[in-house]
């Protein structure tokens, strides 16, 4: 229960705690730029950068955690986060990208429902609105921690939750304001980072077995949804979003 | 007797793996070998009883393990865990699973499969083996003790039934799928935002733990303030995947584009387990802030549902869709039974499940049955079913009846039961509402039900043309993006219902499904004394 405390205090605890604000800087600055950019390519190489980002974050709670956490089992977390966030997911998004553009998909999203300043301005608020609204979770988990909490800081990491609600708030923005299905998609990877993000900065991760079914489930949604999403093509002529209208009451 | 926990998800791995298994060697043109054929119909056969075999498995398991007495059998810490509401879940899930699969068997005399003699096509395999994935992921969410767990399992019959939803293919099921698949993603993602703040508020309290057994002792100094965000979350997470207003919108879709057996699934176990994992929430949340936060999401959404399903299904064209809007109505339902709380209500809410999930899984079977025989869902070009085919107007009036709550049915008792605790429970205004609800449903109900049954044998030639069905209908959207236009495109001769017998099926599943829906409400020694074990298990606040 102290070993936060510990952490906070010693050396290695304010060089882990530099390390977790810029990899949650990071993880929040990708999530802005996926707003921004409507290249499509640009956003897989985004979602690649958010998976690393995320990985390291992992390893940073995993080394200095202390006492209380499984180091071990943190690691391999940080391991399979790289393996699937960093590597795997991207490089399905991207192969689905280049097959749908050689069947003569557009590789932008061209006229998403929201144009980019308009994007950025309500990503401004959400953020805002994430720092309202994770207020009792930062200080839920600092308070029983036992970490220093002068002013309103909590503890080393709980700091930092907030990046992971603005996080969660940006995929949605991404999902209702896109068109494209390839868009979708990375909105709901990048809500799954900032769930995994509030995870690990809250609890030091979920079980590793049941992390193990997440990241399985998650995997398994992106590969059905890039099936999916190559069938539309095929029967459609376009993963635009816009002419899947016909069922409704 | 915790080994035992472990039968269903095995059974549904290896019934899985033997359904996907492909077949023999095709005979070749100079003959089939000897021994080709008898195996090639063994693997059809496989293919074919897999889904009916697993349900049958979680079934039995499920009885027995309600017959269990004593020490709750546990496997593998908290991984696999069956007290009396587990149980009770499994044999739901058995049971419905068992009246969706084996009614909706197709009487196999297609005449290209006897000819060939030949196994299961890949699509009727792969078809086969999600069924089979879906059933063992219900088993395991049912009776896993880790909130962790349980979501992955939820979360895992959401994959598994993507593509039984776009299984018959076409820009509508593709679209449903899609629709499906984000919007079950993202909402349970929401769930999965709750389960990681309620570890955090074990964590925080010194021994992580997902253990829901853990969490709900009243042990563990959770913080209130963090336990009232996560539960709010996973409320809401869960209340998407049970199709719970304003998170309903994939449902009717879904419910409607799927094969019939897999909508009668996941109308009567999918949202019944998602439900389940509600009311686990819901028990924590009582424990740790008090019933009031659940109870009022609860009865929030279980009041917009039933407006939203109410307003729908009286102007409602297609009986595929009603019956999904019907279904969005009755989780409505047992949302304000939750949100009531208190044995009886709670009890209650499980007879409902109970009752809702057979009825639902009959009715859903016989509209297939409907569409292969008159080749449409509209509501309007059905006519005059009861004296042309009694084989389909008589279990769809039987089970209308048992969902609209009619007196020798179980869902008669347990609305009545809700509506009068929730009174009890000084919620009388709401009480009221539901009860106003509930006569708009039925009265859309009816009316849809008396229009397609009663009438005349004869199909008004007017309308004989403008029978169209998925096959022969192609949908273009309008430049203007308007409202698409359906054009039939093919000779709309109707099907002659007798072409490929898929019109018919066992009676016997839909009979004993109606049968108990309409016998459990009276049955109180064993059944009464099985709901009030498992309501009790939920905490009787």
């Amino acid at each position: 229960m102290n070993a936060v405390r510990e952490v906070a205090m010693s050396p290695s605890g304010s060089v882990a705690t530099q390390v977790v604000a810029l990899t949650a800087g990071a993880l929040l600055v990708t999530s802005v730029l996926l707003v921004w950019r409507r290249d499509l390519s640009a956003q897989v190489r985004l979602l690649m950068l958010q998976g690393v980002a995320l990985a390291a974050l992992a390893t940073t709670i995993g080394l200095s955690g202390g006492p209380g956490t499984s180091r071990a089992e943190l690691l391999l977390v940080a391991v399979l986060v790289l393996a699937l966030r960093g590597w795997l997911l991207p490089w399905v998004l991207g192969r689905r990208l280049r097959a749908g553009i050689e069947a003569g998909d557009a590789a932008r999203e061209d006229g998403p429902r929201l144009n980019p300043t308009a994007g950025l301005v309500l990503v401004a608020l959400l953020t805002t609105v994430a720092y309202l609204v994770s207020r009792p979770i930062s200080e839920g988990v600092a308070e029983h921690t036992g970490a220093p909490t002068p002013a309103g800081t909590a503890g080393p990491a709980a700091f930092a939750v907030p990046v992971g609600i603005a996080m969660v708030l940006i995929g949605f923005l991404l999902l209702v304001g896109r068109r494209r299905a390839m868009s979708q998609l990375v909105g709901f990877l990048v809500l799954d980072n900032g769930i995994a993000t509030v995870a690990f900065l809250t609890a030091a991760g979920v079980p590793f077995a049941v992390e193990l079914g997440i990241s399985s489930d998650v995997l398994l949604v992106v590969l059905i949804l890039a099936v999916l999403s190559r069938r539309i093509h095929a029967q459609v002529g376009s993963t635009t979003l816009d002419s899947m209208t016909e069922l409704r009451d | 007797m915790g080994l035992l926990l472990l039968l269903p998800p095995v059974a549904a791995l290896l019934a899985g793996l033997a359904a996907a298994a492909p077949r023999p060697a095709v005979p070749s043109l100079a003959g089939p070998r000897p021994g080709a054929r008898p195996l090639a119909a063994l693997s059809a056969a496989t293919t074919r009883l897999s889904g009916v075999l697993v349900s049958a498995i979680l079934l039995a398991t499920g009885v027995a393990l309600l017959r269990h007495r004593g020490a709750v059998p546990t496997l593998g810490g908290d991984l696999l865990r069956a007290d009396a509401l587990s149980a009770l879940m499994l044999t739901v899930v058995g049971a419905v699973g068992l009246t969706a699969t084996w009614a909706g068997l197709e009487p196999r005399t297609s005449p290209a499969a006897s000819a060939h003699g030949s196994g299961a096509t890949r699509s009727e395999r792969r078809y086969a083996a999600l069924v089979c994935v879906f059933l063992g992921a219900m088993a395991i969410a049912v009776t896993t003790d880790n909130l962790g767990v349980l979501w992955v399992a939820v979360e895992a019959t959401t994959i598994a039934t993507a593509f039984l939803v776009g299984h018959r293919g076409g820009a509508r099921s593709l679209e449903a799928a899609w629709k499906y698949v984000v919007l079950g993603s993202v909402g349970i993602a929401i769930a999965l935002l709750g389960t990681v703040l309620l570890y955090a508020a074990s964590r925080s309290a010194g021994e992580p733990t997902l253990s829901w057994t853990r969490l709900v002792s009243g042990e563990l100094p959770l913080d209130p303030a963090l336990v009232k965000v996560a539960a709010g979350l996973a409320v809401l997470g869960f209340a998407t995947k049970a199709g719970l207003a304003p998170m309903h919108s994939w449902l009717p879709d879904a419910h409607s584009q799927a094969p019939a057996p897999v909508s009668g699934l996941m109308s009567g176990v999918l949202l019944a387990v998602a439900f389940y994992a509600i009311l686990r929430v819901r028990a924590i949340a009582a424990v740790v802030i008090g019933p009031g936060l659940v109870r009022g999401l609860l009865l929030t959404a279980g009041l917009g549902s039933l407006a939203v399903a109410g307003a729908l299904i009286l102007r409602q064209r297609d009986h595929k869709r009603m019956l999904a809007y019907s279904s969005i109505e009755h989780m409505g339902v047992l949302a304000v039974g939750a949100a009531v709380g208190g044995p009886v209500a709670l009890a209650a809410v499980l007879l409902h499940l109970i009752g809702h999930g057979l009825a639902k899984a009959s009715l859903f079977v016989v509209a297939g049955r409907m569409l292969a025989s008159e080749g449409t869902t509209t509501i309007a070009e059905v006519r005059g079913l009861l004296s042309r085919r009694a084989d389909l107007a008589v279990p769809l009036v039987v089970g209308m009846a048992a969902l609209l709550g009619f007196p020798p049915f179980a869902l008669f008792f347990s609305e009545v039961a809700i509506v009068l605790a929730g009174w009890r429970a000084g919620l009388g205004w709401a009480m009221a509402l539901v009860v106003a609800l509930l006569l708009v449903v039925v009265a859309g109900l009816v009316r849809a039900t008396a229009a397609m049954t009663l009438g005349p044998a004869q199909r008004p030639p007017d309308q004989a043309h403008a029978v169209h069905d998925e096959r022969t209908t192609t949908t273009t959207s309008a430049p203007d993006g308007s409202a698409p236009v359906a054009v039939a495109t093919l000779a709309p001769a109707p099907a002659p219902p007798q072409a490929h017998g898929a019109d018919r099926g066992p009676v016997l599943p839909l009979v004993l499904a109606l049968g108990t829906t309409a016998v459990i409400g009276f049955v109180a020694t064993p059944v009464g004394d099985v709901l009030t074990r498992a309501a009790a298990v939920l905490g009787l606040s």
